[in-house]
């Protein structure tokens, strides 16, 4: 049994995903790829915005993925760390903004 | 300044050392094909030698520079420098080739004595497109240099400068302390005589290789970012930004190793495999002559030591006619020039 349950060999398999619904599997792709072009945003932009995602969702294939995405771009690691904080700060501000239902609900059932 | 393989005394400062380790392990067992196999699969094997279009001469490896990634373990101890004989024997040839681009490379081309004496009876040819490679630093390394950019106008050099990034960190790293500073400089004292300027003939083209173990990315893109980052911070403007992928080959090879990425490399390397790039590597339009006037079929099969498969092997007893159609040599290195859109001297080849 593997002792981990993530396998950075995995990332590699991505696309076998097609195997077992090749429809589904097959038009996420080809969305994900279109998603990804140069279009109002630059792909630069773009992988910066996936880096930042990737890791509010903390999905290692995707960090993985997108570190190497940003380094072939050109892309520097003081504009890597820069995307990270915008996106703790919204993970952040998600989470505190929370506080105000907390705050809501204590103001509401005490006297 | 890091040392040379040949001053640290290091293994890999051998070439077949090298061949060994790029034949080995992972492309011993199985766990990826060999190069030969590869290009097989699509039946361009062998691969042979077109029309010759592209003559580049290395006129030596001594260079003021040490990079991280030199695949010519180039460096101030160097001592291999072409002589001004080897140089007549070159004249020679670039009067009766078919070529159209002569290029010359090194180590600092510069630093060679006979440099000067060399591109001046070398542009009486009149061959089409005559290339300088110039690490740039050189132009500010010392007095003697300072009228370079001047010298390579008079003798219209079309000048190809290493430029790995638009910001200093990442290029001194892969370049050396305070290589990005004066490389800038360079830059723009090539801009003053002309080099590199909008609808300029003076032609001033940047290679890009990555700073560290991944690919390149696209060369549309990197060109524009290279071009709006040095034109809106330093005011420098060039022409074509030309994306080279590091092959792992000598320093590459020694860095890949040392950071335990050489393996995770050759699978991306081998995983970005692109048969319409073999269709137009470099060695099957290259002749490169080293510095002590041996042919090979590009200047990584020089610095691994494999001459070119022909019965003609040095520049004495040089025949165009003979050198066409030959089997090039290869090995694992050659997933270099094949990966994604392709690499070249010239940049992406797709």
């Amino acid at each position: 049994m593997q002792k981990t349950y993530y396998d950075p060999a995995d990332l590699k398999k991505f696309g076998k995903i097609t195997e077992w619904n090749e429809e589904l599997g097959n038009k996420f792709f080809d969305y994900y790829a279109k998603v990804f072009e140069e279009g109002k945003l630059t792909a630069r932009e773009k992988s910066l915005i996936a880096l930042a995602v990737a890791h509010t969702e903390q999905c290692p294939y995707c960090i993985d993925a997108y570190t190497q995405d940003g380094l072939q771009r050109g892309i520097t690691k003081e504009e890597m760390m820069e995307a990270l904080h915008v996106g703790a700060a919204i993970k952040g501000g998600a989470t505190l903004v929370h506080g105000v239902q907390m705050m809501n609900k204590v103001n509401k059932l005490e006297m | 300044m890091i040392k040379s393989l040949h001053q640290r005394n290091s293994e890999l400062a051998k070439s077949n050392r090298q061949l060994e380790i790029l034949s080995n392990g992972i492309f011993q067992n199985g766990d990826l094909p060999k190069f030969k196999d590869k290009i097989a699969e699509t039946g361009q094997f062998p691969l042979k030698a077109k029309k010759l279009e592209i003559l580049q001469i290395n006129v030596g490896y001594m260079c003021n520079q040490v990079c991280e990634h030199c695949h010519v373990d180039a460096g101030p101890d160097r001592k291999e420098i072409m002589t001004r004989d080897t140089m007549r024997q070159c004249l020679e040839v670039i009067k009766n080739t078919g070529a159209h681009t002569l290029d010359l490379t090194g180590g600092a081309p510069e630093m060679n004595p006979d440099f000067r004496w060399f591109v001046e009876e070398a542009a009486k040819a009149g061959i089409k497109d005559f290339i300088v490679r110039s690490n740039l630093t050189i132009i500010r390394a010392n007095k003697k240099y300072y009228d370079l950019p001047d010298f390579f106008k008079k003798h219209n050099v079309h000048v190809i400068s290493s430029m790995p990034h638009w910001t200093k960190g990442k290029t001194d790293k892969q370049r050396g302390n305070g290589v990005f500073d004066k490389s800038i400089k360079a830059l723009q004292e090539l801009n003053a005589v002309g080099y590199g300027m909008p609808d300029s003939d003076l032609r001033l083209d940047l290679v890009y290789n990555p700073s560290g173990a991944f690919l390149p990315g696209n060369q549309a893109s990197m060109e524009k970012d290279f071009k709006k980052a040095l034109l809106d911070d330093f005011d420098i403007n060039f022409h074509n930004l030309f994306t080279i992928t590091n092959l792992p080959i000598a320093r590459f090879l020694d860095y890949l190793i040392a950071s335990e990425n050489y393996e995770d490399y050759m699978y991306a390397l081998v995983e970005a495999y692109n048969p319409a790039a073999v269709k137009n590597v470099m060695c099957t339009n290259t002749l490169s002559i080293s510095w002590d006037g041996f042919l090979y079929d590009c200047d990584f099969n020089q610095m691994l030591d494999l001459p070119v498969n022909s019965k003609v092997k040095h520049i004495s007893e040089y025949n165009e006619e003979l050198l066409e159609g030959r089997t090039i040599m290869i090995s694992q290195h050659c997933y270099g020039c094949t990966a994604g859109a392709g690499s070249s001297c010239q940049g992406s080849v797709t």
